[in-house]
């Protein structure tokens, strides 16, 4: 088959093409899903401080915690990032879609296996959290649909590989885009990621809870859900970067400072993101504290391309502010075009991370895991991080893209520019206190930390409900970015605008080809997996163990 | 590849505070046997009432060489037992395991903290410096009734 016989345009209705419309869909069912979530997240900041409301039961806290944190975590992160993704591919690599069918029927499979999910939950029958760690044991349809949406995924990631392919066969001798080489470095993660979550669902907890099994092993499934769980924080974050590197230069008014950096950063995530995932295990029985360590040495590897992105984004955005006109060591900053919602999303995200990255060293740290694991601390941290590096960046990368697919002006522009300041502030309010009260051993999703008025647990009263204000203010700018969407889908229309990417400050000319070569990348993570999974896995496989049968709880 | 000149300079500095933090695990491990609680034992979940180590539920043991082991069991919504007393410069070993779904163990404001997971123990030795009533808190979710799940540790001044 011929490249141009792959992307020959396919008949679209006039208005609107087949990767707009694709996108569109995506996005739609990442801002629905986040609206909902947005709504279970204020009942349980409220809740957390102790208020009395009508309907307050555990039984409803626990079910919404484990809505907020499926709809959150993995429908709106998904969806937005298969959306974004088509975007990215569209106006970065030209031409139209192949395989639009593929592309359509995974849509539809991951919207299938959300609504599974999420009806079960709303239902009281899934109240496992979205660890779902065994032997909490939740109805059938929730493991199945969540799998739909890993399945759905990988239709996506299909399709995305393929039009990198076509367009590299009809580019023979061009560098990848520097925001499709990011892309393609998320989707690389994901499926080395995906594999692990995969065995979990199909080896063990479908079967079992469709009753075929008795029993499962809970260490075993932990080792394979973290194998997932932690890459797919950089599911979450790599997309985010590809904005932060690709998107927000341009946004500012200048040039992306180190182009082949960039690659270089992309090409770390895609070797250390998923040899990683003990460090969430640091507490479990049943590991052995040598393979946690190495596990740890790689976590603290992965600081790395984050460290060099910081230097990298800040230095972008000096160049924009001084083409500006922005004078001496910080007059740049004020030059900066802070009424665009997608930079100051952006950079408000990026300072929050400072504190989510540190956090997470901290995390990280072998022995002092051991005061902040399961507290609170753990939901203040990643709130700083998925919840701000990456959900910030999406709401303000929204603005930029969802009227451009559109084709429609965005509207209540005003709310728009205020809304990422109110999420600033919301998550400083929610997250500080969250520390805090880890440190001295609050337990994370807690209904009521009461505990009889100990005295431990009274001393953090007034933290928890500095984080209920914070709730507060951070649902007031959910409601803010929804209400924008919503508008500017009944916005006036305007022109096509084809969307603008960042130019390097040098062309890489052939600097760093060898990190294009995709599937050599692939070939050495999935070594590395081999080593940090492979042999851990094998060991445990050979002792005697006794598997659970299931309890629900709730 | 041209690399800018403070951009080099930040680049050669992340690589040292990483390679800071990795002498400081290596050597904390290594010098001082500083680790997590891995202790790797298997055990039948259904049984661990009747099973022969975990016979002392309650009453602290005082080893032959002097160490305070604590066994402990874990169950939906509640320790067994759920009050400890142990004296303070001790040694104390703690050995639990949960009856059913997976549990945590914290001592709140100490770094007493494990997993516990149904069919297998939990082992970490610590001590503790500063007599006091401190708070024992379930910290995995394990139900309507998780936030209930807690108990306490009395640390008794030395004799």
């Amino acid at each position: 088959m011929t490249a141009t016989g792959v992307i020959a345009q396919q008949p679209d209705r006039p208005g609107i093409d087949t990767f707009a419309r694709l996108a569109l869909a995506n996005i739609g069912v990442a801002i629905a899903a986040f609206g909902v979530a947005s709504a279970m997240a204020i009942m349980q900041a409220l809740s957390r401080a102790n208020l009395e409301l009508p309907f307050r039961s555990a039984g409803m806290y626990y079910m919404s915690v484990t809505a907020h944190g499926t709809l959150m975590a993995i429908v709106f992160t998904t969806f937005f990032i298969m959306g974004f993704g088509y975007v990215v591919a569209r106006h970065a690599l030209g031409g139209a879609l192949a395989m639009r069918r593929t592309a359509w029927l995974s849509f539809w499979m991951a919207v299938l296996g959300t609504v599974a999910a999420v009806a079960v939950i709303l239902a009281g029958k899934a109240t496992v959290l979205y660890t779902f760690y065994p032997p909490l044991k939740a109805h059938p349809a929730f493991y199945i649909g969540l799998t739909l949406v890993v399945v759905g995924s990988w239709g996506w990631a299909l399709v995305m590989l393929r039009a990198l392919r076509v367009w590299r066969v009809a580019n023979p001798g061009r560098r990848i885009p520097l925001s499709v080489y990011g892309y393609a470095a998320t989707i690389i993660v994901w499926l080395l990621a995906t594999i692990g979550v995969a065995a979990e669902m199909l080896l063990q907890l479908i079967p079992w809870s469709l009753g075929w099994w008795a029993t499962v092993d809970p260490v075993l499934a932990r080792m394979l859900f973290w194998w997932f769980g932690h890459p797919l924080v950089y599911f979450w974050l790599l997309p985010a970067y590809v904005v932060w590197y690709g998107l927000l230069p341009a946004a500012a008014g200048g040039k992306l400072f180190s182009e082949p950096l960039g690659r270089v950063v992309f090409a770390m995530f895609v070797l250390l993101s998923t040899p990683v995932g003990f460090h969430h295990q640091f507490m479990d029985p049943g590991v052995s504290s040598s393979w946690k360590l190495f596990h740890t040495f790689n976590t603290l590897l992965i600081l790395y391309p984050s460290f060099v992105t910081a230097f990298t984004i800040v230095a972008s955005l000096e160049i924009a502010g001084r083409m500006r006109g922005g004078q001496g060591v910080f007059g740049w900053i004020r030059r900066l075009p802070w009424g665009n919602p997608l930079v100051s999303s952006v950079i408000l995200s990026m300072l929050l991370f400072a504190i989510g990255g540190w956090g997470g060293a901290i995390n990280a740290s072998f022995g002092m895991n051991a005061v902040i694991h399961n507290t609170s601390w753990v939901p203040g941290h990643f709130h700083t991080t998925v919840g701000s590096a990456s959900a910030l960046t999406f709401m303000g990368t929204c603005y930029l893209v969802v009227p451009q697919l559109l084709r429609r002006r965005l509207e209540l522009v005003p709310m728009a520019r205020v809304q990422p300041w109110l999420w600033f502030l919301g998550m400083l309010l929610f997250s500080i206190p969250t520390h805090l009260t880890g440190l001295t051993g609050m337990p994370r999703r807690v209904f009521d930390p009461r505990y009889g008025d100990h005295p431990t647990a009274v001393s953090w009263h007034w933290l928890t409900n500095l984080s209920a204000v914070g709730g507060m203010v951070l649902f007031a700018s959910a409601l803010f970015f929804v209400l924008v969407m919503l508008f500017t889908l009944f916005g006036p229309r305007v022109a096509d605008e084809a969307i603008e990417f960042s130019e390097p400050l040098e062309d890489p000319g052939t600097k760093g080809a060898l990190l294009d070569r995709l599937g050599l990348l692939t070939a050495l993570a999935a070594a590395l997996i081999f080593i940090a999974y492979g042999y851990p896995i094998w060991q445990h496989l050979q002792m005697p163990r006794f598997g659970s049968p299931g309890f629900s709880p709730f | 590849m041209n690399i800018d000149f403070y951009e080099r300079i930040w680049m050669w500095a992340a690589g040292v505070i990483i390679a800071a933090f990795i002498a400081v695990i290596g050597v904390s491990t290594v010098a001082y046997g500083l680790h997590p609680p891995s202790h790797i034992e298997t055990i039948e979940p259904s049984k661990i009432f009747t099973d022969p180590r975990f016979s002392k539920l309650g009453q602290p043991v005082e080893m032959p060489d002097g160490t305070i082991e604590v066994q402990m069991a874990a169950m939906m919504f509640s320790f067994a037992p759920n009050e400890v007393r142990v004296p303070a410069g001790r040694r104390v070993r703690f050995r639990l395991t949960s009856a059913d779904v997976t549990h945590g163990f914290m001592i709140s404001g100490t770094n007493a903290n494990t997993m516990l997971v149904p069919g297998y123990i939990s082992q970490f030795t610590t001590v503790f410096t500063r007599p006091g009533d401190y708070l024992i808190v379930c910290h995995e979710f394990c139900g309507n009734g998780h936030h209930i799940m807690s108990g306490r540790l009395i640390v008794e001044e030395a004799k």
